[in-house]
């Protein structure tokens, strides 16, 4: 147990100390946030009916680009050699640095997602519809992410590949996010079902994703 | 000095084969370890002294053969007894220098040592709240030299051990060699330069 | 050079030499048979001669889902028993998977034209398919961005089984959505109410195109096996110079 909390506690603090990604993660998602105006005009009455959705395809992004170095930079200095010998089980320290990058990564998106919903014109109702969903949805494309930074170390390849093999999978994900915020705003779904179905598909990431980069990385370290 | 292993270790190796990417690496080696002693693994660039260390480390899977450690702790694996110092240090530059070494005792749980005493041993007491990224090359090296010290392990397998190390910290790590070899341990290094106490050399790829 | 690993897809080339011939050859027939068959079947009372699309379709999006399928018991060979020839397989089935999802994709967009007016519906069958297509490029790229095919399987395997889980959620998911925003789907032809006219034809195909995969794999396979082998030999080559 203290290995891993030493192993989060380690993780959190390089993510927010200078050349830490915490925080560019959520300067993307205010960018792309901010790009949707230009794409669809200023109409904040379309803007508002789109809200959830950009949002939510600004959070999927900016979660998944900032994995992209979850496990290359232990991989590059050596780190993840050391980790996969020890007595904890992979899958297990697996898990803990993707719950490290949660809180230093997608938990910032969560909280800066009441300023952008002003941008967007969302109501209070609508920001927190929205921002329920993130912080339940959020962990799963963390957790499926991951398994394409496990890959990123296997193949020596990161960028756009890892993309490209993600983000069909979170697809689920993104569905019912949106899903969920549009039956708070405007009905005439009830907000209780997609929401259950989100949180049972970060549950099931969370067991699927540990394994999943625990199998790529295992013997994949030469 | 407390006593590292209780009873006599030794650590076989029969008929091991390494493929990587297809290629043989090295195929039917024996060798073997005990307690007490050091191995200088020696061989031309290319030859596998690296694979059979992370062989050895579990890193990597033998193609054939078997490595087996008698006399260990039961419970754990032979990677779980291991310390591996390879090319890389695995230090994070951003954290400091004691944050880095307490973290790897932490992490890696077990008997430990105290982390302020090894940073003396290895002669960066000096430099223990700077940040590592602020370390030479040769003062990342004993860094990683100070994990060994902080967290007891009874087989240490190193990956030139001495480079970037100047005469003096080569002077130094030799006296940990050899007090951890009077402890009982054993040492694997895979190295081109003379490792600085008496070993016996196993040769690996150089027949041709 | 590790001999351990050819003396299997050694036995492997040589008894697949012999199966191939009459695997091709039963293809053919059964195809010949199967498109005749599909050419008479009569015309639907309310498709007309369109209905004729799904003889070539449906065996077309069976397959997609039968091929990953195959690769994912692939998978598991590599990754738990780390059999020598189950990358082989997983490799060289993922292109004819693509291909026969992109055929599933064409002809049903193909059907779609008279049926919906356009070629592309945000139909939830549709929209899994092609899902599943973009999933089969994405594990091609991976296959192609690293040289050395032993990485490449560990991670394509990892991928594949991960999909393989996914893709169920997947479906249900774009379903859960495509009854959200458009309640009535267009294509409703339960497999129960299908006239035996066209439940004979289909059958026929459906096997048909289930050997053509088996025969086109096999090839594969053994391209593959080929190609490593000589990648092995320059390999060999190479450290020669060098010693």
């Amino acid at each position: 147990m203290t290995a891993l909390a030493a192993l989060i506690r380690r993780d959190i603090r390089i993510a927010l100390r200078v050349g830490g990604g915490a925080l560019i993660g959520v300067l993307f998602f205010l960018t792309v946030v901010v790009l949707m105006p230009f794409a669809v005009g200023p109409d904040l009455a379309l803007l508002s009916r789109l809200g959830p959705a950009i949002l939510w395809l600004g959070a999927l992004l900016a979660s998944l680009l900032t994995l992209d170095r979850l496990f290359m930079a232990d991989h590059e200095d050596g780190s993840l050699d050391l980790i996969a010998m020890s007595r904890t089980p992979l899958e297990l320290a697996c898990a803990a640095k993707a719950l490290a990058h949660w809180l230093a990564a997608g938990l910032p998106l969560v909280v800066a997602t009441p300023v952008l919903g002003l941008l967007l014109n969302l109501d209070m109702v609508a920001t927190g519809a929205v921002a329920l969903t993130l912080l339940a949805g959020t962990p799963a494309l963390t957790f499926t992410g991951m398994i394409g930074a496990a890959l990123a170390v296997t193949l020596h390849r990161g960028g756009l590949l890892m993309a490209v093999l993600v983000l069909p999978l979170s697809i689920p994900v993104l569905i019912f996010g949106v899903a969920a915020s549009q039956a708070a705003i405007a009905g005439p779904l009830s907000f209780g079902a997609p929401f259950s179905i989100l949180c049972a598909l970060s549950l099931v990431s969370l067991v699927i994703g540990p394994f999943a980069a625990a199998a790529s990385l295992k013997h994949g370290l030469d | 000095m407390n006593g590292l292993v209780q009873g006599q270790m030794q650590l076989t190796g029969r008929g091991v084969t390494c493929v990587r990417g297809g290629r043989e690496v090295f195929s039917r080696l024996d060798f073997q370890a005990a307690s007490g002693e050091a191995v200088a693994v020696v061989g031309r660039n290319g030859s596998g002294k690296t694979s059979l260390l992370r062989l050895l480390a579990g890193l990597l899977i033998p193609a054939g053969g078997t490595i087996v450690l008698d006399g260990g702790d039961a419970d754990m694996t032979l990677p779980e007894q291991c310390h591996y110092l390879g090319h890389r240090d695995a230090l994070k530059p951003a954290l400091s220098v004691v944050e880095n070494l307490s973290f790897w005792a932490d992490f890696l749980g077990g008997e430990r040592c105290d982390a302020a005493a090894s940073l003396t041993t290895v002669g960066l007491d000096h430099a223990a709240l700077l940040p590592a990224a602020f370390l030479s090359a040769g003062q990342r090296r004993r860094l990683s030299l100070a994990r060994l010290l902080t967290v007891r392990r009874p087989v240490w397998l190193l990956d030139e051990p001495t480079n970037a190390l100047d005469a003096a910290g080569q002077e130094m790590f030799g006296g940990l060699m050899r007090a951890h070899l009077a402890r009982g341990g054993m040492i694997i290094a895979a190295t081109h330069a003379p490792l600085g106490i008496d070993a016996r050399e196993l040769r690996i790829g150089g027949g041709v | 050079m590790s001999l351990i690993d050819l003396a299997n897809p050694t036995r492997f080339l040589a008894l697949s030499a012999r199966v191939l011939p009459w695997l091709a050859a039963a293809t053919v027939i059964l195809l010949t048979i199967g498109l005749y068959q599909s050419a008479s079947a009569p015309d639907d009372y309310q498709q007309g001669a369109t209905v004729k699309i799904m003889f070539i379709h449906v065996p077309n999006a069976w397959l997609s889902m039968f091929v990953w399928g195959v690769m994912s018991l692939a998978s598991l060979g590599t990754l738990v028993w780390r059999h020598p020839l189950a990358d082989v397989a997983a490799k060289a089935a993922a292109p004819i998977g693509a291909s026969f999802t992109f055929l599933a994709l064409l002809t049903g967009s193909l059907w779609g034209r008279p049926m919906w007016g356009t070629y592309w519906e945000w139909d939830a069958r549709l929209t899994s398919v092609l899902i599943l297509f973009l999933m089969y490029l994405g594990l091609m790229a991976l296959w192609r961005a690293v040289e050395d095919p032993s990485r490449a399987a560990r991670a394509a395997a990892v991928l594949t089984l991960v999909g393989a889980l996914n893709l169920p959620i997947i479906k249900f998911s774009v379903d859960w959505w495509n009854t959200l925003h458009q309640p009535a789907s267009v294509m409703r032809m339960g497999g129960s109410t299908l006239d035996k006219a066209f439940l004979v034809p289909l059958l026929v195909m459906a096997v048909a195109f289930t050997l053509l995969f088996v025969t086109l794999h096999l090839a594969a396979m053994r391209n593959e096996i080929l190609r490593r082998r000589v990648r092995s030999l320059q390999m060999m080559q190479a450290s020669q110079k060098a010693a």
